[in-house]
């Protein structure tokens, strides 16, 4: 009995390896990630903090002054704005707006700041 | 040794003091400062004040332009009600007995001591190194105490839903808001948007630049002419100054 067991485990252990990230993979919602191309940071990381980084940019931009940081807010909505609607917001597809309802966190951003890329990046597009 | 591609430094500023000298009016007064743009990562310093003077004798009655390009600028809606927001106004005086009439544009004064910031209960309603006082909306809770301490009643109240987010700086239900003196455009070294159009139309009423710059064309005009600051008696050394009323 006793190595039936131990193998079960072995089995059980590697099944969930390959079973379980894959399917959290599945779960993310498939999004709209616009023009995309090479992000200011790995995208694995700012998955995780774009929101750290955004706060203490936002901080040190409209106390202090100061201008042209890595992690702006409208850089991230000129590089993921949608094609179809020119936007992060709008359906479950667009960049922000569809990984925050998947999160289920408020996305209060775009009450003040526009969800649209700025025109000179418009015309690029 | 091969011959550099781009024009040589020396050409390049004699290029430049052309270009100036073309832009003064007169020998030595500039029609404002150039602003010069910081470095991407450089806060701003206190070593720089930015301050208006308006000449209100060269301010035409009839003359709005101010107001129209601070809300192209910031895409403000047009002022139905009276509780709109409005950073800029146009005011007419009227002095009694004479009946001398003097129009001016009002907006916030930037003053060195900002009652808006004395009250202002979270922190949000600060001035920044270089003199130019600010709302920071992600801090603002919309008690409008501020509204209330200003002199100038110079800040207004976002009652309505921002549908339009085109303009330069972004707003918010629920906020207060004012001039911002075009921090935006200060910060790539360009003039504000009311100065702009000021001279434009040919006016030239407003003289935007560094007070803290002893030759600065706004610190020499200030030491040339007479000039007031308004409520003086408060003792808030507004950054803005009016010169004939």
């Amino acid at each position: 009995m006793k190595p039936l067991c131990l193998l079960g485990r072995i089995l059980l252990v590697i099944g969930c390896c390959l079973v379980l990230p894959a399917g959290a993979h599945d779960a993310m919602p498939p999004l709209d990630i616009g023009q995309g191309g090479k992000c200011v940071d790995d995208p694995g990381f700012m998955r995780l903090n774009h929101m750290k980084l955004l706060l203490q940019q936002r901080d040190e931009t409209v106390r202090l002054g100061v201008r042209g940081g890595r992690y702006s807010l409208a850089g991230c909505v000129d590089c993921h704005a949608s094609k179809v609607n020119h936007s992060v917001l709008g359906t479950d597809r667009n960049f922000c707006q569809g990984c925050h309802t998947y999160a289920a966190v408020k996305i209060d951003c775009f009450e003040c700041h526009s969800s649209h890329p700025r025109p000179a990046m418009e015309s690029r597009r | 040794m091969t011959a550099p591609a781009v024009p040589p430094r020396r050409q390049f500023l004699s290029q430049g003091a052309a270009l100036t000298a073309a832009l003064a009016i007169a020998p030595g007064l500039l029609l404002y400062d150039f602003a010069r743009a910081r470095p991407p990562g450089e806060p701003a310093s206190s070593a720089v004040r930015w301050g208006m003077l308006i000449d209100t004798t060269q301010c035409d009655s009839g003359c709005s332009a101010c107001v129209t390009a601070c809300r192209k600028e910031n895409a403000l809606p047009e002022p139905v009600r009276l509780t709109d927001p409005q950073w800029i106004r146009k005011v007419e005086l009227e002095q009694e007995g004479s009946g001398r009439k003097v129009s001016l544009p009002m907006m916030c004064q930037h003053c060195a001591d900002p009652p808006c910031v004395d009250v202002c209960p979270t922190g949000a309603s600060f001035k920044r190194a270089d003199g130019i006082v600010l709302v920071d909306k992600h801090r603002c809770i919309g008690c409008r105490y501020c509204m209330m301490a200003c002199p100038y009643k110079a800040r207004s109240f976002v009652h309505e839903p921002v549908t339009d987010h085109s303009g330069a700086t972004p707003r918010g239900q629920g906020t207060v808001e004012s001039c911002t003196l075009c921090v935006h455009r200060v910060d790539r070294g360009e003039i504000p948007a009311c100065v702009e159009a000021c001279a434009r139309e040919g006016h030239q009423a407003i003289l935007f630049g560094n007070l803290n710059d002893p030759d600065s064309a706004i610190s020499r005009r200030l030491r040339s002419v007479a000039s007031t600051r308004l409520r003086a008696d408060l003792n808030l050394d507004p950054g803005v100054a009016y010169e004939g009323i």
